[in-house]
């Protein structure tokens, strides 16, 4: 009897995830324990161990596919045994519609499963078998000769369709996909109070797929990109690079923040002598704390402080509503080699500088590491991307949805300045937010912005 | 004119009922600390996302042990409700059996996993199986303390249900019968301040439940829930009452539901912190506990010998579930009708 | 054998059960000292006193969960609701409570629970004394639906079901209580719940009813009996479970079933009976499965034109076989 390899719950915000890499193939012996395949869920990957020694059977879900949790992978079982294969379903295209990339409050969009229309024809018979009355009264319209059509049903039994496939050409309907919205819970994490003063979601009797996780085998949501045909691409000199994995997630998630919300965006420029002096006189005793005091730390308490005085911008457009979001979850851009990930820092306002310079330290550090648990990508309620670490003076970053705003930070750069109708030089630095104006205006945005221009400028 | 008819007297008569020994009382202690302990493990499970639901006795524990304390455990019968998971530890109900409850596993005990938690039965120990829908079970009580009226046995028939369930007309239905039969049957209404979120002015426009019983021509008592030896003062005097064949009485047991409704509820949108922190002041667990060393009947190494012997029952008990195999899927379409052969 | 009308056949045995058996017992509204409304139980209150022959209050929700809770503890209750159209209080006990007891205690707790009621129209009785209800509880499983068409299935029924471990509801069709008239055979014996009975053998079509209407059936397969037609009469008598293999033997000799209830057409007991013909009978139909039932409206009027209108007689039925038949 073989055993199933599940695809885990990886987070308790998380329902699904992507095989992005089989680490072992079909025949191979593992050992349990044994990573035997990569597994992506919001640009976090994750190995998943063997359930079980003996020899990897059958693969079920090729790379690239996305699937709930529960959903059988593989099989493992003893070398030259039959796979148990219970209700594998073939994978179903999915329509290229919303994209894949489940936002901290939102729902994501998935395409459900069809299974593909089996078709068994039977060879024709002279013995006509039982003419069910929808046939006769068919053949009689149609005036038909029966045994002229090949019948398909039990015992090659002439059926109602066989009837009108021969009358007219075969259009046999395609199996529609439609969304499916798999429900996201959300649990509050506090510590020191008992389970039951944590409130659970107020929500009776979940589905329990939810609970415990438990699909079908094979039931996939999305997908494998289709490897183009060769008969469709025309032939070329040029070099092409596969889109898939962090790349593919990037670039579904921006086109959709791009057409969902208004962009518009508005250029400060902060001057950080304070938070310089702050940071001087500060290094060497944080660093005995364990953390090494970036600017990335100032950033993200000026924009709590700022979001704590324009609470609009800490929110989430909902059509008929504007929610306001009670947390400051701070997502902080990382970028890496491949493409950037963006890790959140909860509950932000709670957190001293120390707090936050040392988070951060740890977030970016498992970043590059691709150490980071799905859980810790998810529930941001704003975002920070710190591109002046590659030198650009200001940006005009894309909105991560479905937050309201996002913070740009430029390369801090000494610049001749007036004061007081005099020529100084300061470290000064440009920063942008770009902002959904469906939820607020300029005026607002300025007054945000504002506020964190004071907060930079008059650290003390 | 007619002449008015005397309601009866809503109190019972002061009788002298005997003292509990000090190994009851610890016994007692025993029995509301383990169902405390067993009960926040589950809350605990369904956080961690392992148990589908929970629905609690937090707070409760007093009102149900000092009941079945009161009874003749195994004899009398038992139709419990939801939230008695203390009353039903006394009576012989296991934490593994609950356990295997939580998780729907193989053997668990009271439908073989066709049912949710808390939907109490216990056949060995005369506790007839639960449904969901509320107050149904007191016309059960009424049905099978009229059948032990039939038989001449010397059984009672005892009946627990929330305050809110009391505003279901089957509820009066089935003390009517009581009382115009005068049968061993005993209501217990664990008051607990909520009907999920609903609080007692929803459910009634008297004070108390018990003043309904002169509406049926029964006697009606209420007692502090939360002390456990005053529930069973109360209790032991109706138990007996009803066994000596004098008839039914509506207990009244005021406490406090220190836990939301169930495992998904959120009680922050009709209740404040600071009602369920004084209420917590009250628990009744702790109450017992201090007066029980005020007496220097429970030492600080017993109590923590009691709590660390708590905490290893309930350790085995989640280990034994979770390790327990689920039902074999196929018992789900049996046990439909019971054979001929089959004898209630 | 001895004639006697449904009404005497249901108190005899009820009288035999009470003597057999000290658990059993009935309850309801004036089963006692007034012999029940249609004197189902006369006598029985002197014979057996006030214990064995309780008065109940006038409560049906709690005449069945008493009765639920006295068949938990043991005994054997025969619970009178005194019309089928007051048994809707107590759907909750009957079907969340009574049906499902064993089930859910894994077969640790049992209720054998006997309900009867009196239903059925044509006795100007209005909407509120002459409803059908059988449709809602024949789809309870856990349930048993009994209704008896002849004294002699009357008695031998009942007695089944007060021995059954089961909860039953024992419906009698109160139109013919005293109409219908039949032998029943001396001595003690049962009629097994479950199968149903071919009435009258025929084979040209095959008619399914039950109650009242079984009787007007065999009335109507009289007349086309002279007409040349050859009806197959079945007494359906146990509604849930349904006897799936009398039915589809009868339909398969004849091809052609019409099934007849006198309940409202859409969504009654006779349509899942077509059901099961239509799904497990498709080859042998030599015709399409007719219903014939009461039309779609909230009751029985009472003005006896218009309960006439709606209720079912031998004539309309004789039609209904006729067209079948020439199909």
């Amino acid at each position: 009897m073989s055993t199933n390899v599940i695809m885990p719950q990886l987070g308790e915000s998380v329902v699904e995830g992507t095989v992005s890499k089989w680490l072992k193939r079909e025949g191979d012996p593992v050992k349990e324990f044994d990573p035997i395949l990569e597994v992506n869920t919001d640009k976090v990957d994750t190995e998943i161990p063997s359930p079980a020694a003996g020899v990897l059977l059958k693969v079920l879900v090729p790379e690239g596919t996305t699937v709930k949790a529960g959903t059988v992978l593989a099989l493992i079982g003893q070398a030259g045994e039959a796979p148990d294969e219970n209700g594998h379903q073939e994978p179903v295209r999915q329509s290229i519609g919303e994209p894949a990339l489940a936002g901290p409050n939102g729902q994501p969009q998935r395409a459900a499963p069809t299974p593909a229309l089996a078709r068994a024809a039977s060879p024709p018979r002279r013995d006509l078998g039982f003419i069910s009355p929808v046939v006769a009264k068919l053949a009689e319209e149609h005036h038909l000769d029966l045994q002229l059509v090949t019948g398909s049903g039990q015992g090659g039994r002439i059926t109602k369709k066989d009837v009108l496939a021969f009358v007219e050409a075969q259009s046999v309907p395609a199996g529609q996909a439609h969304p499916a919205q798999a429900e996201v819970p959300q649990h509050e994490t506090q510590s020191e109070l008992p389970p039951w003063e944590k409130p659970g979601e107020g929500d009776l009797f979940r589905p329990t797929e939810l609970q415990f996780g438990v699909g079908q085998p094979g039931q996939i949501l999305g997908a494998a990109r289709e490897t183009p045909r060769a008969s469709e691409q025309p032939a070329s000199t040029d070099d092409s690079i596969p889109v898939e994995g962090m790349r593919k997630l990037i670039a579904e998630h921006m086109v959709h923040s791009e057409r969902t919300a208004p962009h518009v965006t508005t250029v400060f420029e902060a001057d950080l002598s304070a938070v310089l002096a702050h940071q001087a006189g500060h290094a060497a005793e944080f660093a005995r704390d364990g953390a090494t005091l970036t600017l990335t730390a100032y950033f993200v308490a000026a924009a709590v402080a700022a979001l704590k005085a324009v609470p609009i911008i800490n929110s989430q457009w909902a059509e008929d509503r504007i929610l306001l979001k009670r947390e400051i979850n701070i997502g902080l851009a990382v970028a890496l080699e491949e493409g950037l990930i963006v890790p959140v820092i909860q509950r932000a306002d709670e957190k001293s500088l120390l707090g936050l310079a040392r988070e951060i330290n740890d977030l970016a550090r498992r970043s590059r590491a691709r150490a980071l648990k799905p859980d810790e990508v998810q529930g941001g309620t704003f975002t920070l991307t710190n591109h002046g670490v590659s030198g650009s003076l200001f940006a005009t970053p894309i909105i991560n949805q479905p937050q309201t705003a996002i913070l740009g930070a430029g390369v801090m750069q000494k610049r001749v300045v007036v004061i007081n109708d005099a020529i100084a030089i300061r470290p000064m630095i440009y920063l942008t937010l770009t902002f959904d104006h469906r939820v607020l205006d300029g005026a607002v945005a300025d007054r945000f912005m504002g506020k964190l221009k004071e907060a930079l400028e008059g650290w003390r | 004119m007619a002449t008015p008819v005397a309601p009866p007297k809503t109190r019972m008569p002061e009788t002298p009922t005997p003292d509990l020994s000090p190994e009851t009382q610890l016994e007692l202690y025993w029995q509301m600390l383990r169902s405390r302990r067993l009960d926040e493990r589950a809350w605990t499970l369904h956080r961690q996302g392992k148990i589908a639901f929970h629905i609690s006795a937090l707070g409760q524990e007093a009102t149900q042990a000092g009941a079945a304390f009161a009874l003749r455990r195994g004899h009398d019968y038992v139709l419990p409700y939801y939230r008695d998971l203390t009353l039903m530890l006394c009576l012989g109900f296991s934490a593994r059996e609950f356990c295997l409850s939580l998780f729907g596993k193989q053997g668990e005990v009271t439908s073989g996993g066709r049912q949710m938690p808390a939907h109490f039965g216990l056949r060995r120990a005369n506790v007839v199986g639960t449904s969901a829908p509320v107050a149904t079970q007191v016309s059960h009580a009424a049905g099978v303390a009229l059948a032990i009226k039939l038989r001449g046995d010397d059984r009672v028939a005892l009946t627990c249900l929330g305050e809110g369930a009391t505003s279901q007309g089957e509820w009066y239905e089935a003390l009517n019968w009581a009382a115009i039969h005068r049968l061993p049957f005993i209501c217990l209404v664990q008051n607990n301040a909520y009907a999920i979120s609903e609080p007692v002015e929803r459910e009634m426009a008297v004070p108390n439940v018990a003043d309904r019983a002169a509406a049926f021509g029964m006697p009606g008592v209420m007692m502090d829930g939360n002390d456990v030896l005053a529930v069973y003062r109360v209790m032991k005097e109706a138990v007996d009452r009803a066994r000596a064949g004098h008839g039914p009485t509506l207990v009244e047991a005021k406490t406090y539901r220190l836990t939301p409704h169930s495992s998904d509820d959120d009680d922050r949108s009709y209740r404040s912190r600071e009602e369920v922190e004084l209420w917590k002041k009250r628990d009744p667990i702790l109450r017992l506990r201090q007066s029980l060393e005020a007496a220097g009947l429970l030492s600080r190494s017993r109590q923590d010998e009691l709590e660390a012997r708590a905490i290893a029952e309930v350790e085995d008990a989640v280990k034994f579930a979770q390790e327990a195999p689920y039902p074999d899927v196929a018992s789900a379409a049996t046990g439909v009708y019971a054979p001929a052969e089959q004898e209630g | 054998m001895a004639e006697m009308t449904l009404i005497d056949a249901i108190r005899q045995g009820l009288d035999e059960e009470l003597a057999r058996d000290d658990r059993v017992f009935i309850t309801g509204e004036d089963v006692g000292k007034r012999g029940g409304v249609f004197r189902a139980t006369q006598g029985l209150f002197d014979k057996y006193g006030p214990e064995r022959v309780i008065d109940s209050p006038l409560a049906e929700m709690s005449i069945v969960g008493v009765g639920i809770g006295a068949a938990l503890y043991g005994l054997r209750p025969v619970c009178e609701i005194q019309f089928a159209d007051f048994i809707h209080p107590a759907f909750n006990q009957i079907v969340n409570e009574a049906a499902k007891m064993y089930y859910r205690t894994n077969g640790e707790w049992t209720v054998p629970l006997v309900i009867r009621a009196p239903y059925g129209g044509g006795i100007s009785g209005g909407l509120y004394h002459s409803q059908s209800v059988e449709a809602f509880f024949a789809h309870v499983p856990g349930l048993k639906v009994v209704i008896p068409s002849s004294p002699a299935d009357a008695k031998g029924l009942l007695k089944s079901a007060v021995r059954d471990p089961n909860p039953v509801l024992f419906f009698e069709p109160k139109k013919g209580y005293r109409l219908i008239k039949g032998q029943v055979p001396e001595g003690e014996y049962t009629v097994p719940i479950g199968p149903a009975q071919v009435t009258r053998a025929g084979a040209d079509l095959s008619v399914f009813a039950y109650g009242m209407m079984h009787y007007y059936c065999l009335q109507a397969a009289e007349k086309l009996a002279a007409e040349g037609v050859d009806v197959e009469v079945v007494d359906l008598r146990t509604l849930y479970p349904v006897d799936k293999p009398a039915i589809l033997a009868s339909v398969r000799k004849t091809g052609k079933a019409l099934v007849v209830y006198e309940d409202n057409l859409t969504m009654g007991y006779g349509a899942e009976v077509a059901a099961i013909i239509a799904d497990e009978a498709f080859t042998s139909l030599d015709a399409p499965v007719k219903r014939l039932a009461a039309p779609d409206v909230p009751g029985v009027p009472f003005s006896h034109p218009m309960q006439d209108w709606y209720m079912l007689n031998p004539e309309k039925i004789a039609g209904a076989m006729r067209e079948l038949a020439a199909y």
